[in-house]
């Protein structure tokens, strides 16, 4: 908005907005566990921060629920080298020791260790319970860097008997002892370097990224997720999604809630918030950030439809301001029911979205994606890169 | 290195490889893939039943050339007959040289071409005049939304001359996937929801119109034209630099560049939208002054033209109802922004311009 604020206001108004989106879907419960996914962008970390505020004795109407933060140690995906790793891993330390939350820390090589369950979607929880707890599996479980189960509310699958961590393990860090195994690392960087596209690496990434924290989530019987897309990263992502064929998912991708995965409901509390107020806020409120590269950091701007778009919608936003915004509000007006109704199809395996495929002889463009007139007989299946 | 036998004959030399696939064919067999592909589009999508009379906006163009083309090979196998409509915008120094096109090619395909003029039509409004008047009244030009709309009532009035019950027109994927990109950022929920399908079915009175290329990306249609050597107008119209369309453009050829596939992928995006009932446009009634189709009191047109003649040439662009209100009563809902640039009915072509016909 082009108001002007001073200081204080700015901060009213900015604390107002978190909380009026919160209040206004009524999603969260009191005495929720719920796990703030914090990547160390400024994003996230003024939600955190936020979220740190809100709880502090002294606030209006405190909020209520029960924190955690998680941090996805990705920089095998990025081919970071281990020292960088542990660099950051320590500023990450260093921060979130000051928040007074439960703070797992996984690595995305765990994602190699995640059960099959995962991918399939739970029944939908009753509304209004305190969460109920998914049975952890137990190969998960039996790593040595097993993030061990709280003394709170009995872990998971206790018929596993898994008191077997190996470190001792106290309410606030648990953190893996060492650096994840070189066989992991290897084989995550493998993954990730068959992938011949950035933008094909940045939707795998989200998806393990997505797939791990919900794990997460799911084993310390936190029923709700809070990511810090912003604003501005939700039109962008918005566009992007767009671009990529995922129109009938944008719904579940950019709003509110997403509760695709049953049981976790993911929730995105900053999507009313520009960007250039979380950075405005964060530079006058001194939130604590910790920067890590990411896949495509000093990639080319042409180098990935998510970057292009980010650069498109921004360079658009100077000439027409109210680009962002604009795009934004589109993605309210967007409902979560497929288009004709058919809700009960078969799932995607990787976004457990319903499959939005047509019959192969339809006048649509996903019949001409996969249909072949070059008078061959089989139709060659088209695969993307 | 030589070039790889063609994927479906085996005998010839393959002289491309498609963008979507990655095949390689030779010309003849890309050609017929080409045309299975439109009649496919058609027969499926039930667009042109047997008996119809159809028809096609002609500017000359390389889409409704090979739109034209392609129809006309496959005239007897639907059961169709085909007229050519051309529409003079009145823009000297580029549509008399597209005209001149068209004329030579309603010569050799031996098919009736009928031109109307927005001069007659309009009460003597060219679109230079257009232009002349909306100059300078705003960021970027408006005259391509008035011609954009005015193209539409046009065709709808030569299609009629004619006698025809279809119309055509040749835009391909590259401009639906334009038009969505176009959508979003503008916000315009109501024409995301009415987009997205193949052509209006013609409601309250207008003809029903399609775009049988729409599943064909820009490429291939070039390519198809090449190969069957047509001959086609393919200029810049004068107004183009200046409109919307020209960023959404420069997007879709950035992601194509990053993944070949992105110009289908936005319109199976389209077609997949979601949009709250809320959003949708309201059912369309008749313009009171002229019985067209309308979504409030006054069609598109009649707005256009009524803001021209006042001397308020963007009376009936952009949101908010400003003099309109004294037309009728308010509807029922909100107005959607009345900015017809971001219609179904894209434009393309070199001109990149707003406009919501071919321009070609």
């Amino acid at each position: 908005a082009g108001d002007a604020f001073c200081r204080d206001c700015f901060r009213a108004f900015y604390v107002h907005k978190f909380r009026a989106v919160l209040g206004k879907n009524r999603l969260i419960f009191p005495g929720e566990k719920v796990l703030l996914a914090w990547s160390g962008g400024p994003s996230s970390s003024s939600m955190v921060w936020q979220v740190l505020e809100g709880l502090s004795q002294d606030s209006a109407k405190r909020l209520r629920f029960v924190p955690g933060v998680v941090y996805v140690d990705e920089g095998a995906a990025c081919g970071r080298s281990r020292e960088d790793r542990a660099k950051t891993l320590t500023d990450v330390r260093q921060i979130l020791q000051t928040l007074g939350f439960p703070w797992p820390i996984v690595t995305l090589e765990e994602v190699f260790a995640l059960p099959p369950s995962v991918l399939r979607c739970s029944a939908q929880d009753p509304v209004g319970t305190m969460g109920t707890y998914k049975v952890a599996v137990d190969s998960f479980l039996q790593q040595q860097r097993t993030l061990a189960a709280e003394g709170l509310r009995g872990s998971p699958s206790s018929a596993q008997g898994e008191e077997q961590p190996s470190q001792p393990c106290t309410q606030d860090s648990q953190d893996p002892v060492g650096p994840p195994p070189a066989a992991q690392t290897e084989a995550l960087s493998q993954l990730f370097n068959s992938v011949k596209t950035l933008t094909a690496k940045e939707e795998l990434l989200q998806t393990l990224r997505t797939h791990l924290i919900l794990h997460v989530a799911r084993t310390h019987g936190y029923s709700k997720v809070m990511t810090g897309d912003s604003c501005t990263r939700l039109a962008i992502k918005l566009m992007t999604c767009l671009a990529l064929g995922r129109g009938a998912f944008l719904a579940w991708d950019t709003g509110f809630s997403d509760e695709r995965h049953g049981d976790v409901v993911v929730v995105r509390p900053m999507r009313e918030h520009t960007l250039k107020e979380v950075a405005f806020y964060n530079r006058l409120f001194a939130v604590p950030s910790v920067f890590t590269p990411a896949v495509d950091t000093k990639a080319s701007e042409k180098a990935s439809i998510h970057r292009l778009m980010e650069g498109f919608l921004l360079r658009l936003q100077a000439q027409f301001p109210s680009t962002v915004s604009t795009v934004y509000r589109t993605s309210e007006k967007l409902v979560k029911a497929p288009r004709d109704g058919c809700a009960a199809g078969p799932r995607c395996l990787l976004c457990m979205c319903s499959l939005d495929v047509d019959s192969a002889d339809s006048a649509t463009a996903f019949g001409a994606q996969t249909q072949d007139f070059s008078q061959t007989p089989p139709p060659t299946p088209r695969a993307k890169a | 290195m030589p070039a790889p036998q063609c994927f479906s004959c085996h005998a010839a030399r393959a002289a491309l490889r498609r963008p979507r696939s990655g095949q390689a064919l030779c010309g003849p067999c890309f050609c017929t893939a080409f045309e299975a592909e439109v009649l496919h589009t058609v027969l499926a999508g039930r667009l042109l039943p047997p008996g119809a009379v159809v028809a096609v906006g002609a500017s000359g163009g390389k889409d409704s050339t090979v739109l034209a083309h392609v129809l006309r090979e496959l005239a007897p196998q639907l059961g169709v007959s085909l007229r050519l409509v051309a529409v003079d915008e009145g823009i000297g120094g580029y549509r008399d040289a597209a005209l001149a096109a068209v004329r030579r090619q309603a010569a050799r395909w031996d098919l009736p071409l009928t031109v109307v003029a927005y001069a007659d039509l309009f009460g003597g409004w060219t679109m230079d005049a257009v232009a002349r008047s909306t100059a300078g009244t705003g960021r970027s030009r408006a005259c391509c939304t008035f011609c954009g709309v005015l193209r539409r009532r046009a065709l709808e009035e030569g299609a009629r001359l004619v006698g025809a019950t279809h119309i055509v027109t040749g835009h391909n994927a590259d401009d639906m996937a334009e038009t969505v990109l176009m959508n979003f950022l503008r916000g315009d929920a109501g024409r995301l929801a009415r987009g997205g399908g193949l052509g209006s079915r013609g409601e309250g009175g207008a003809l029903p119109r399609c775009r049988p290329l729409q599943l064909a990306s820009q490429k291939e249609v070039v390519l198809y034209a090449h190969f069957r050597r047509l001959d086609y107008f393919s200029e810049e119209c004068v107004y183009a630099p200046e409109a919307f369309r020209g960023h959404a453009r420069d997007l879709l050829k950035l992601l194509e560049a990053a993944r070949p596939s992105a110009a289908l992928d936005l319109v199976h995006s389209a077609e997949r939208l979601a949009l709250a009932p809320a959003a949708r446009p309201p059912p369309p009634g008749a313009c009171s002054r002229c019985g067209a189709l309308a979504s409030r009191s006054l069609c598109q047109a009649c707005a256009l033209l009524d803001g021209l003649q006042r001397g308020q040439p963007r009376l009936a662009i952009g949101k908010g109802r400003g003099g309109r209100d004294k037309e009728g009563p308010p509807g029922p809902l909100p107005p959607p922004p009345s900015d017809p640039e971001s219609a179904p009915g894209p434009a393309a072509g070199e001109c990149g311009a707003a406009c919501k016909e071919r321009c070609e």
